[in-house]
């Protein structure tokens, strides 16, 4: 059972699968597994900075990894100057009021004393801010989305390279973590749960239906991309001698490398964070966090402000899983607010850290890169199974029918119930926390 | 003055009707959130997918009676078919009661582990309910279709607006109010009852006094099933069944809960009211009833919607931080928090 607990045999059974997956499937997919392994490694990491060091509950993942998504359609895609002109001047203006409603409301509260006519008054500039707002805008929403609605019908990015976005998705999103926690943090763990349960749904609802903001459910399609293009690579010498020496194709060749190139460009990513992560872990501070975590109340005796620390981790751990948001969607080049799924995005992500092990790091790798090979690997292997089992029913039978068409839907319940096998049976997870530096010196 | 009672007419049709129905529905669902809090002391994510188990339990025996050719006149099949689900439910939460969360009550774990396990049997079962029935929309409301048609209502009083009573809102506030009704007797009035607020209140004291845990944690899964069970077959008879929409309906029923007062069955029902009615009041469009009541140049051309409907669930957060910020413990005095 202890060689089983070694971290370095659990990666390397990974590599193994891996290499299996490349040899009896394709290269191309265990690339393809390996990068988004990658990813969710990274939001398993985000997760775990909150969960595994200070013991938040954010089971709002997918919200941030929209934002993260969302920023690096802001970032890199053409900006639509048509629909600027169009809407740009009764949006900014909306912004405006909205602006200069929450100044003055700021304002008051400060100034004036606490009371019934304060609130009534607050309550009166934010009505008619709301009241001069709306109208314009509503009239700039129309005329941006009436701007080619085809192709564009919405405001477009900045054009800026796509590799900015994962830095500035970050810093969004711990803008929106700030308010969130602002509310959420210093109350019951279960109303930070669902906070970010309602956020995450919010902030979904409104990439899906705002077009002039995202495009909503007609996606944002041909995203520029870090790394180069296929068909530019097919036509390098370098490449078709490497095609040829290695006796591929030139086409799987160019794929093969492209795809290599963002697993390198996710893991220099997932390697400084990890550094960073591990770091931060073993100074005072990830000490102080871990005390929080373990006994509140005699942090708080200790003198130790635990709302503003719990502020910052949220903050820090939300920032992280945008990142990996944005990383997604450089992968993918194409934005779809259709596919922010908690199951995917969520829940996923919460059973990579619960078993790769809480308040570890490499725990919350591993459980990153294996429960995503997992899920890939899920649906073959389970349709299989599942078919194997039907196979005494006979053929048409309305039985067999029912279950081979639903089949797919078990791999909701099959991913809950690893959840609730990991944590009745391994609830520290494959590489635990380990007990450091408990020495006191 | 015609006008104003076409505009009272319009906002009871289209507002205090499906209001209140959605309200009783959201009332029933924090009520079982609110007991399983009260007495396990967890916020129990399980609960939508209960619901759906529960409704799935109902259509199926509808569909078993139905089968075997029974009908019962005005009256949905599920209504009739509605204890046998409930047996069903009351089934499937004693069993997930024994084989998950009592390992970890006997362990005393946080409550933030039994939220996470929560998650787990919440995916398990949405598989499960999704394996079973699809993941389709289904209508299984097989009675009359209203009780008050609108055109009866204008031609009887001569106006130019009516309203309609659907059957089934007009069930949801029969069978909601029997159940609620029940449930407050059982809790004030009986023994069983008056131990169970004990042991929500201290559970040292309650086991000092010789109350014997594992049968109120029992008793609390039961009416937790019984309440999900029944909320969720008024929601699919009022609307329609589709296993996605009880996972969206979890927003809706925690907001409801916390808002009232976690852990305050009371406050569970109000809630459940203050919820619906914002969000059927903001999400509709005021346009008509403006031009009833206001002088014709007034009017404004817009559809005088807050919110559009796809941010319904947007006002039940909304209301919920409002509450969070201003009053955590909820409008009555839930849980200390």
């Amino acid at each position: 059972m202890k060689t089983l607990r070694n971290p370095f045999f659990l990666f390397g059974a990974y590599g193994v699968c891996l290499v299996l997956i490349a040899l009896l499937q394709s290269v191309q997919l265990a690339l393809g597994i390996l990068g988004l392994g990658l990813i969710s490694a990274i939001m398993a990491l985000g997760i775990n900075i909150q969960w595994g060091y200070a013991g938040l509950l954010n089971i709002g993942a997918m919200g941030f990894a929209a934002i993260g998504g969302a920023t690096a359609v802001w970032v890199a895609a053409d900006p639509v100057p048509a629909a600027w002109s169009a809407g740009g001047a009764d949006l900014l203006l909306a912004l405006f009021v909205v602006l200069g409603a929450v100044v003055i409301i700021l304002v008051l509260n400060r100034v004036m004393p606490s009371s019934a006519f304060q609130k009534i008054c607050t309550l009166a500039v934010g009505l008619l801010a709301f009241v001069i707002a709306r109208p314009l805008f509503g009239k700039a929403v129309e005329a941006i989305e009436a701007v080619d609605p085809a192709l564009s019908g919405y405001l477009g990015g900045l054009g800026a390279p796509i590799l900015l976005s994962w830095m500035i998705g970050a810093l969004v999103a711990a803008g929106a973590a700030w308010v969130i926690g602002k509310i959420a943090l210093g109350l019951r763990a279960d109303y930070l749960a669902i906070a970010t349960l309602g956020i995450a749904e919010i902030v979904v609802a409104i990439l899906k239906h705002e077009d002039w903001l995202t495009r909503g459910v007609k996606n944002v399609v041909g995203l520029p991309r870090p790394v180069p293009y296929e068909v530019d690579l097919v036509e390098m010498p370098w490449v078709l001698s490497l095609s040829n020496t290695l006796g591929t194709s030139a086409d799987d060749m160019a794929a093969i490398l492209v795809r290599l190139s963002y697993c390198v460009l996710f893991a220099v990513v997932l390697l400084a964070l990890l550094w960073l992560s591990e770091v931060a872990l073993r100074a005072p501070w990830g000490r102080m966090m871990r005390a929080i975590r373990d006994n509140e109340v005699a942090a708080r005796a200790m003198g130790k402000n635990v709302t503003k620390l719990h502020l910052r981790v949220f903050i820090l751990g939300s920032a992280v899983v945008a990142m990996a948001g944005a990383m997604l969607v450089t992968l993918d080049g194409q934005f779809t607010p259709g596919t922010y799924q908690p199951l995917r995005f969520t829940f996923l992500i919460w059973i990579m850290v619960i078993i790769g092990g809480s308040g570890n790091n490499w725990g919350a790798l591993l459980g990153g890169l294996v429960i995503w090979m997992f899920w890939v690997e899920a649906e073959p292997i389970g349709l299989a199974i599942v078919s194997l089992l039907v196979a005494v029913l006979p053929e048409g039978n309305e039985i067999r029918d029912h279950i081979l068409g639903n089949a797919a839907q078990m791999r909701l319940a099959l991913m809950g119930a690893l959840l609730l096998l990991a944590l009745r049976f391994t609830p520290r997870g494959l590489i635990p926390e380990r007990q450091v530096d408990t020495r006191g010196r | 003055m015609q006008d104003y009672a076409n505009a009272a007419l319009l906002l009871t049709n289209y507002l205090v009707v499906p209001g209140i129905a959605y309200g009783c529905q959201l009332a029933l669902g924090a009520l079982g959130v609110t007991l399983i809090f009260s007495v396990l002391r967890f916020s129990n994510f399980a609960h939508g997918e209960l619901m759906s188990a529960g409704t799935m339990f109902a259509i199926f025996a509808t569909w078993g009676f139905q089968a075997m050719g029974l009908s019962f006149g005005p009256v949905p099949t599920a209504l009739v078919a509605l204890p046998f689900a409930i047996l069903a439910s009351i089934a499937v939460v004693l069993l997930t009661d024994k084989a998950i969360y009592r390992f970890y009550r006997i362990k005393r774990s946080d409550p933030v582990i039994l939220l996470i396990v929560s998650i787990g049997v919440m995916f398990v079962m949405a598989g499960l309910i999704r394996f079973l029935i699809g993941p389709d929309d289904r209508t299984f409301n097989d009675g009359a279709r209203f009780i008050l048609k609108a055109r009866e209502v204008k031609d009887y009083l001569g106006l130019s607006e009516g309203v309609t009573i659907k059957t089934s809102q007009a069930i949801t506030v029969l069978v909601a109010s029997i159940a609620a009704g029940l449930l407050f007797w059982f809790l004030e009035k009986t023994k069983t009852g008056k131990m169970m607020r004990a042991f929500s209140d201290n559970e040292d004291l309650a086991l000092l006094s010789g109350i014997n845990p594992e049968r109120i944690v029992k008793l609390a899964w039961v009416l937790a099933a019984v309440l999900a069970t029944i909320a969720g077959t008024l929601y699919g008879l009022d609307k329609s069944y589709k296993p996605f929409v009880f996972q969206q309906l979890l927003l809706p029923i925690f907001a409801a809960a916390i808002v009232g007062g976690l852990g305050n069955p009371l406050g569970a029902v109000i809630g459940g009211f203050v919820i619906a009615f914002s969000e059927v009041a903001l999400t509709y469009a005021y346009t008509k009833f403006l031009a009833y009541t206001l002088p014709p140049a007034w009017v404004p051309d817009g559809l005088v919607q807050f919110l559009p409907t796809d941010y319904k669930f947007a006002i039940s957060f909304v209301i919920l931080v409002l509450i969070l910020l201003y009053r955590p413990t909820g409008i009555l005095r839930g849980k200390t928090l």
